[in-house]
């Protein structure tokens, strides 16, 4: 028999970024809010200690923020008719878990949308016809513009501290940020951080190859900051752990450094630990949700009834929460139908890696997490993709995160893996061999989805989510034009040579190495029920007072880190059901 | 080591400026010990030789003669042994990690992947060690009439490399598989903190010039291209 809770108005399943913003909005709305974490607690003395926290082993390879994997995983397959199998130990992508999820462990790049990537669908029809996107690739607009989002983003970098330049003030181009952006209505709340050896090196090189580079945007300070829910962050030291670590700095933005102080403190706001949903509880006819079901620490199951479900967990966990939960039509990539699980993406990543002339001091060790230099001159649809003929576009930049002796010690291709000549090859390349990286979209797919594992379950006998997933020629067209332009930025910093980390076409999605974990899409938004799980407010079309928030929404990835997006998005949900469904709750938007 | 100074009081001066009264206690203690000089943070150096937990006396030989030839001592610095590499291993094997704990191991299982689906064997790291290195000497004996710790170097590279690029095959583990968490374990001990038994006097970070635990180089962002001067510190405030 399960623990039955009081009811309370609201209930957020997870507690990273997104439960975070949902939990303060809400509460300031002054409704009783009650967060479920299936992780345990985490926070900067605590989590974060110096000199404890710099211990690469521990954080970096034994992985000790991110979700037990032993517990629970997804299961992978390339095709939907190969066999699934677990994803049984960290590599592709690194998930979060505990409080604060991996918005307490990412690297801070704080970046917005393209106004162009928001209606993908339409711009591309529009700019080079319908026959322009390929038979099988099943990209949508969002249902939501940029201009309607920009007051969102703008708020999400003044909560985060972001750092960094405008390059367009409402709609006047400024010199020293990025011209490709969309119009902002205000500057960065702290201006860049002072860009590494190498960051100069690529800004002068892309400079003079015809490109625009600037000041990467890093939700890590440069400077003391006080945010808007009056919390205070400490500049960035620059100490080269930012990823994978919580920062001891205070300096990155996670929802421990910018919100919880406040929220923590509220009394119409609770936080349980170590609750693991598995269940969003409907009514008779299934149309109503009435709560979640739990297991906690003790591995028992626990009711919450509540009047509202805000599901914050992570992409791939919201989509595995709505399918163990009956809610919305399941997709299905052999007939098309059905929504949930549809249009999974992720991004197509590669790099072109340059060696400096012998004698160069790149001090590799002096990193943040996203202050360097970037691009967009090939992101979005900013270039004319008439002739190339592939859809989308890559963020390209140098970002020094550090130089960590373990993962971060690389050597030059043809080094031998280990002896005398290995010890020769890292002692030599780590003082001057520098990567331009390059983060490409990748789009949605018919045969891109996710599902329930008919075979593998989690540690309480729950079955868990099923990828399938492959690469597309649109990815491998697109990421081989990105890597023969870099070429020539790489050729134009006068290296001894340059060396090209670009994924051939044939290859597989490999899942053993780190790529990103910016893995999207499965509750994607969408104009209407038939092409998506949630409204232009991330409601459910089905369960009206539920929400789903996160890059689940994405219906295609782009080219730049979605938290920028993801934050501004639930901003806007937050301000419709504040606005508009707490006087009147039910659908948003009409079906 | 005076030059350490300013640099220190600097940070210091950062750190206490920005972090809630709540955890100052906390962060000024953490901090002056990682900064300590080494007679108060180093303990007193130990005479007696490891003894290792998890290996055998047979498996314990084969470690120190692989890691031996894996990382050699040669005229660039002091390789795995000096660097306390085989006691680094054989205290993972008794961590979560040497159990398997951090992975997902529910069968069924299906080995017979191809390797893009990742790790799909039952093995944990304990038993990849234990059968991989039966299997190696079984293979070394039956080739060479001795165990591998006993081969010249010459010989011994030559059987890493073919375990390596699978020129050898074992029953109980693939060889190449054995090999390659035999070399990145091996790596980890050079490289990691010394808190984890490796990396003895910090002479993996010498060798590429990390700084350690520093961890903070807001005084030399705006040196561009110029040799950073300090050598490493270690997370107990020993210095390298």
């Amino acid at each position: 028999m399960a623990i039955k809770k009081d009811k309370v108005d609201a209930v957020i399943v997870g507690f990273g970024w997104t439960g975070a913003i949902l939990g303060q909005e809400l509460t300031d709305a002054g409704l009783n809010v009650v967060a479920l974490e299936r992780g345990g607690m985490r926070d900067t003395p605590t989590d974060a200690q110096y000199p404890k926290v710099i211990d690469e082993l521990e954080y970096s390879v034994r992985g000790k923020l991110f979700q037990e994997l032993a517990r629970e995983t997804v299961t992978i397959r390339h095709t939907p008719n190969d066999l699934a199998v677990p994803y049984r130990q960290n590599g592709s992508f690194l998930l979060g878990n505990g409080v604060g999820g991996a918005g307490f462990h990412w690297n801070g790049m704080h970046y917005r949308a393209l106004p162009e990537e928001l209606k993908l669908r339409s711009h591309y029809e529009e700019r080079y016809g319908k026959k322009f996107i390929p038979d099988g690739m099943t990209i949508q607009d969002f249902g939501v513009s940029y201009e309607e989002l920009e007051p969102h983003f703008d708020f999400a970098e003044k909560v985060f501290g972001t750092s960094g330049k405008a390059g367009n003030l409402n709609g006047k181009i400024v010199p020293g940020g990025n011209p490709r952006e969309g119009a902002r209505s205000s500057e960065f709340p702290t201006p860049p951080l002072q860009n590494t050896y190498g960051a100069t090196l690529f800004e002068k090189a892309a400079r003079e190859v015809g490109f625009n580079p600037y000041p990467a945007p890093a939700a890590n300070t440069s400077q003391p900051y006080t945010n808007p829910y009056g919390v205070r962050l400490g500049p960035c030291n620059f100490c080269g752990f930012c990823e994978n670590y919580g920062c001891y700095m205070y300096s990155k933005a996670s929802p421990q450094t910018t919100i919880l102080p406040v929220l923590l403190k509220k009394t119409n706001f609770e936080l349980r630990t170590n609750a693991y949903v598995i269940k969003v509880n409907l009514d008779s006819d299934g149309k109503k949700a009435t709560g979640v079901t739990y297991i906690d620490a003790q591995g028992r199951e626990v009711e919450q009834p509540a009047d509202l479900v805000i599901m914050a967990a992570y992409q791939m966990h919201n989509v595995r929460l709505l399918l163990l939960s009956g809610i919305g039509k399941p997709y299905d990539p052999k007939t098309g139908e059905g929504v949930v699980g549809k249009n999974y993406a992720y991004q197509m990543n590669g790099a072109v890696n340059v060696l400096l002339p012998k004698g160069t001091q790149l001090n590799p060790f002096i990193g943040t997490g996203a202050g360097g230099v970037s691009m967009d001159d090939l992101n979005g649809d900013q270039f004319d993709h008439g002739p190339l003929g592939f859809i989308g576009g890559a963020s390209i930049r140098h970002i020094r995160y550090g130089g960590r002796p373990i993962k971060m010690t690389p050597t030059v291709p043809g080094t031998p893996s280990w002896g005398s000549k290995w010890k020769a090859g890292i002692a030599d390349a780590y003082q001057r061999y520098m990567t331009i990286g390059i983060s490409g979209s990748v789009m949605s797919y018919r045969d891109a989805c996710l599902d329930l594992d008919p075979t593998y379950k989690d540690a309480y006998g729950v079955p868990l989510l099923r990828m399938t997933f492959d690469w597309h020629d649109n990815e491998y067209a697109m990421l081989g034009y990105m890597g023969d332009r870099m070429e020539e930025v790489g050729r134009a910093m006068n290296p001894e040579k340059v060396f090209r980390a670009i994924r051939k076409k044939g290859t597989h999605y490999d899942t053993r190495i780190y790529q990103s974990t910016h893995t999207t899409g499965g509750a994607i938004m969408g104009t209407n029920p038939s092409n998506s799980v949630v409204n232009r407010y991330l409601q459910s079309w089905d369960v009206s007072n539920v929400f789903v928030m996160g890059a689940s929404a994405f219906p295609q990835n782009m080219g730049y880190n979605p938290t920028g997006v993801v934050a501004a998005l639930a901003y806007w949900s937050a301000k419709a059901i504040r606005e508009q469904y707490l006087k009147n709750a039910g659908p948003l938007v009409q079906a | 080591m005076s030059q350490d100074k300013e640099p220190r009081r600097r940070f210091l001066r950062q750190v206490l400026a920005i972090v809630p009264a709540t955890t100052l206690a906390t962060g000024a203690t953490l901090t002056q010990s990682a900064c300590s000089s080494d007679k108060s943070a180093a303990p007193a150096a130990s005479t007696t030789p490891y003894e290792p937990k998890y290996f055998t006396a047979d498996e314990w030989r084969f470690v120190n003669a692989a890691v031996d030839r894996l990382i050699p001592a040669d005229d660039l610095g002091p390789g795995a042994l000096q660097a306390d590499v085989p006691q680094f291993i054989d205290r993972q094997m008794e961590t979560p990690f040497g159990h398997g704990k951090l992975w997902y191991m529910q069968g069924p299982f299906h080995p017979d992947q191809p390797p893009e689906m990742g790790y799909q064997l039952s093995l944990v790291p304990r038993d990849i060690y234990r059968h991989g290195i039966a299997a190696c000497d079984a293979y070394c004996k039956k080739q060479y009439n001795k165990a591998f710790a006993d081969l010249d170097h010459a010989t011994q590279e030559a059987v890493l490399g073919d375990m390596e690029h699978a020129k050898v095959e074992f029953d109980s583990v693939p060889a190449r598989t054995f090999f390659s968490y035999l070399l990145a374990n091996t790596k980890e001990g050079f490289l990691s903190d010394p808190i984890h038994g490796g990396n003895k006097d910090m002479v993996g970070w010498k060798l590429v010039g990390f700084p350690g635990a520093r961890a903070d180089f807001m005084d030399w962002v705006d040196q561009p291209n110029v040799k950073y001067p300090y050598g490493p510190v270690s997370i107990s405030g020993k210095r390298g």
